[in-house]
């Protein structure tokens, strides 16, 4: 078995590749693959040479090819093959593409220490939702924001609040799922609060290539709206904002 | 603090004079260095330098300063933990490791200080009006910190000095000052923690930035946080630097003796740093959750806005840490005697690291092209992003800290048989043990999934607390069901391939190019201020440089610093060729 070492190092090393490009739906981007292929050639190889002998098996079938023992035939195709391989990675590397270039684009845009609300100053930090103060009210609040989101946010965000209405495919990217773990769970209220007021025009520069076609909310709905419409969707998602246990030190 | 000299109090008073005067005049050279410059040049609120610019010329100084502070806090708790293993295993071989270690210091004290004069000439002199505000909130905690500087170094002569003299019945009183060393460095360690954590999460200030409170200046919403963390990283680093400089001795070793001794040396040095590694991941989780409670707009662009791409960087780092680290063991098994029954592991437990390294640098926010974003409807993958999140990294990085465990204690019993009758019922019970813990890790891990965030993170120390509990019930039932055991023969110190030594080496940098990008991000989040939210930086300096840029200043620091740790380790051994 040891013999085969190198062969079924790179038997695995190809059905690894083979399953990441054809089980995994949508496809996995060319960044990613890299990455895990990288990780998956790491661990092959520190396997290998983890042990003596084991090492030694793996170099065998190499050293027969480059020190001429190995049968002709195959040092032709390794020493082919080398350059030819080569060849393809620059010509895939150097072919034209008409393809957009790569987009490094950020998990969440940074939010900014303070905000313009029609014109007023609001100190993001510390800021909380008003409308959770009196919890008698917490549902009728709801309601009313269920109510604002089907008539301003259901067109992009959809009705099961999953970033899929009937405008999503419009725009790229497509507009927030409220249900995934990673978007408005993450974060506090206050983030979403400046996200909506702010809309795409308000990101930060730092975030910048972030594409978001959010309208300005505060130019249509009232600050009282924007909570209620927060109070909805975190409630219609199933997700509540992140909180902290305690106050941070002033 | 040649090691030449004989060994008395006279030279131990001698050499702590000497440490002194050394330090003394570096001071005063730098306060009126830094004096005479501010005098001749005009006043500003910041002064240029020409080249460099301000901001580079004070990261990298305070950079190789700061890890030359971890060699020499790192290196003396290296050297105090084998000098109680010594102790308590009554093995002579323990104390001279940790003795040889304690002779790198001299070196690295001076380097240390001759930085920290650097840059706090640099500081006065770029930068005056923050360093006056700053020294002026932080006076008391400044001669706190200068008395500790003498008070460190007199310790560490006297603990240097005394080595042969505090031998047999007063080995306690050398442990004493090996004690005293530490906490000495660690005070020191905890005063510079102040000024760095202030900047980055204030406290104690009124708006106008005047002070209200020292104390709570002082403890500020990071300051633990960082102090735990740089603690245990300072012992990692200790450890990986012994063993960096084990492995350059194992291969320029002429002899078979030399190469066992410096064999040995490297794994002593690796399983401290590797046993200090453990626990940091948890004590670094501490530290960001408290960034992003004190800041959601510091915690944003930490893990979720634009450093965060520096992340993957540290994922690839730290998972290639684990695989060196678990490389390095499986090595070292080839020269133990009766180890190749545990060969069966390495396949499962490779599986699972590489697993855990995937999870572990799955970007949440992929790069991709326009088309690859249409086909996944933006930039997170539906399938792939789950691991992109807190959650699916805390369970991966649990497994590989609980797999690299496992490697440990297999290489630790790989040449001996249990001689007690209840051995089979104990390896059950640690069987179980292991289980139970990767399956809460698991089983918290998913359901992670399916709660709010601030419930969400609690399930990380319920993940953490089952792997710490699986380790001490472990070597709880280790210890005494290896009492006595049978030894297939003698592990064959020396006779491991030279890779394995390759694999120390890449602790050793893998561990110093983290600090400086840690340090960079740690730091970088304050954007454009000066103290958080404060004070702002008004500097030409106050945007945020590109990552390509920031990772080549850092890399370029990494290098540089090797370069002075190798006149280290070059006249340490040189001393070593001399004769006596």
């Amino acid at each position: 078995m040891q013999r085969w070492t190198f062969h079924i190092a790179l038997c695995l090393w190809l059905a690894i590749l083979a399953g990441f490009k054809l089980l995994i739906r949508p496809p996995m981007p060319a960044s990613v693959l890299t990455i895990y292929m990288v990780l998956v050639t790491l661990g092959i190889m520190i396997f290998v040479a983890a042990n003596e002998a084991r090492f030694q098996a793996f170099l065998a079938p190499l050293k027969a090819v480059f020190e001429g023992r190995a049968p002709k035939l195959v040092q032709a195709l390794v020493l082919a093959g080398i350059p030819l391989l080569a060849a393809w990675g620059t010509w895939l590397r150097t072919a034209p593409s008409y393809d957009a270039p790569f987009e490094a684009r950020v998990v969440h845009p940074q939010p900014p220490l303070a905000m313009q609300l029609s014109g007023k100053k609001l100190n993001l930090a510390g800021l909380q939702n008003p409308l959770r103060a009196n919890a008698a009210d917490l549902d009728k609040h709801t309601v009313e924001g269920k109510r604002i989101y089907y008539q301003n946010c259901f067109y992009c965000h959809g009705d099961a609040l999953a970033g899929d209405g009937h405008f999503a495919n419009a725009f790229t990217p497509i507009p927030a799922n409220f249900r995934d773990v990673g978007t408005i769970s993450m974060l506090q209220e206050s983030f979403v609060f400046w996200r909506v007021a702010t809309g795409g025009p308000g990101l930060p520069k730092g975030a910048a290539p972030w594409l978001s076609a959010m309208p300005v909310w505060q130019n249509f709905l009232s600050e009282d709206e924007i909570w209620k419409a927060i109070l909805y969707i975190y409630a219609g998602s199933g997700s509540t904002p992140r909180t902290w246990e305690e106050a941070p030190k002033k | 603090m040649s090691n030449t000299l004989a060994p008395s109090a006279v030279q131990a008073l001698k050499g702590a004079y000497k440490g002194v005067f050394k330090i003394s005049v570096m001071l005063v050279a730098a306060y009126l260095a830094a004096q005479w410059l501010s005098s001749i040049l005009p006043a500003a609120d910041y002064r240029s330098l020409p080249l460099l610019g301000n901001r580079t010329a004070v990261w990298i100084i305070a950079e190789l300063h700061l890890m030359f502070a971890a060699f020499v806090l790192g290196v003396p708790i290296f050297a105090f933990i084998t000098e109680i293993i010594g102790v308590a295993t009554k093995e002579k071989r323990y104390d001279d490791l940790a003795r040889e270690f304690t002779k790198l210091l001299a070196m690295a004290y001076t380097l240390t200080a001759v930085l920290g004069c650097l840059l706090l000439v640099l500081f006065i002199v770029l930068y005056p009006k923050f360093t006056s505000y700053l020294s002026k909130l932080f006076k008391p905690t400044w001669l706190l910190y200068i008395v500790l500087i003498f008070g460190e170094v007199v310790i560490a002569y006297l603990y240097w000095y005394t080595w042969d003299v505090l031998q047999g019945a007063k080995k306690y009183w050398h442990l004493f000052i090996g004690v005293m060393v530490n906490l000495f460095g660690t005070a020191l360690l905890f005063v510079a923690d102040i000024w760095v954590t202030f900047m980055m999460s204030p406290a104690g200030i009124d708006d106008a930035g005047n002070l209200t409170s020292l104390w709570a200046a002082i403890n500020n919403h990071t300051w633990m946080p960082i102090n735990i963390h740089r603690l245990l990283a300072n012992v990692a680093f200790g450890g990986a630097i012994a063993a960096a400089y084990a492995a350059v001795r194992f291969l320029n070793a002429k002899t078979e003796e030399e190469r066992a001794r410096f064999d040995w040396m490297g794994y002593v040095g690796s399983f401290i740093a590797i046993a200090a590694f453990i626990p940091l991941p948890f004590a670094g989780y501490w530290l960001g959750r408290e960034i992003y409670q004190f800041s959601e707009q510091m915690g944003v662009s930490m893990m979720g806005g634009g450093f965060s791409w520096l992340w993957i960087l540290q994922a690839m780092l730290i998972g290639s840490l684990f695989l060196a680290s678990n490389f390095y063991l499986w090595l070292g098994m080839g020269r133990i005697p009766g180890a190749e029954r545990y060969a069966k592991f390495q396949v499962p437990m490779m599986i699972l690291l590489t697993i855990g390294f995937i999870v572990w640098a799955t970007p949440r926010s992929i790069m991709a092209t326009s088309a690859e974003m249409a086909a996944m409807g933006g930039s997170h993958h539906p399938f792939l992003g789950l691991f992109g999140v807190m959650a699916a990294k805390h369970t991966a990085v649990n497994l590989m800290i609980l797999t690299t465990f496992f490697s440990f204690m297999l290489y630790r019993r790989g040449n001996r048989i249990p001689a007690v009758p209840w051995a089979a019922t104990a390896k059950v019970v640690q069987a179980l043990v292991i289980a139970a813990a990767a399956a809460v890790v698991l089983g918290y891990g998913v359901y992670s999934y399916y709660v709010p965030s601030n419930i969400r993170i609690k399930f990380s120390i319920y993940q953490v607390a089952a792997v710490l509990t699986a380790m001490a019930v472990f070597v709880a039932v280790d210890i005494p069901m290896l009492k006595g055991a049978k030894e297939f023969g003698a592990i064959r110190w020396g006779q491991i391939p030279a890779r394995a030594q390759y694999a120390l080496f890449f602790l050793a940098i893998s561990f110093t190019w983290l600090m400086g990008l840690m340090g960079y991000i740690r730091s970088g989040i304050r954007q454009h201020w000066h103290v958080y939210g404060r004070v702002a930086d008004e500097s030409v300096n106050a945007y945020t440089m590109t990552h390509g840029h920031a990772t080549l200043i850092v890399s370029g620091i990494t290098i540089v610093f090797f370069l002075l740790v190798s006149v280290v380790f070059y006249l340490a051994a040189r001393q070593d060729r001399e004769p006596a």
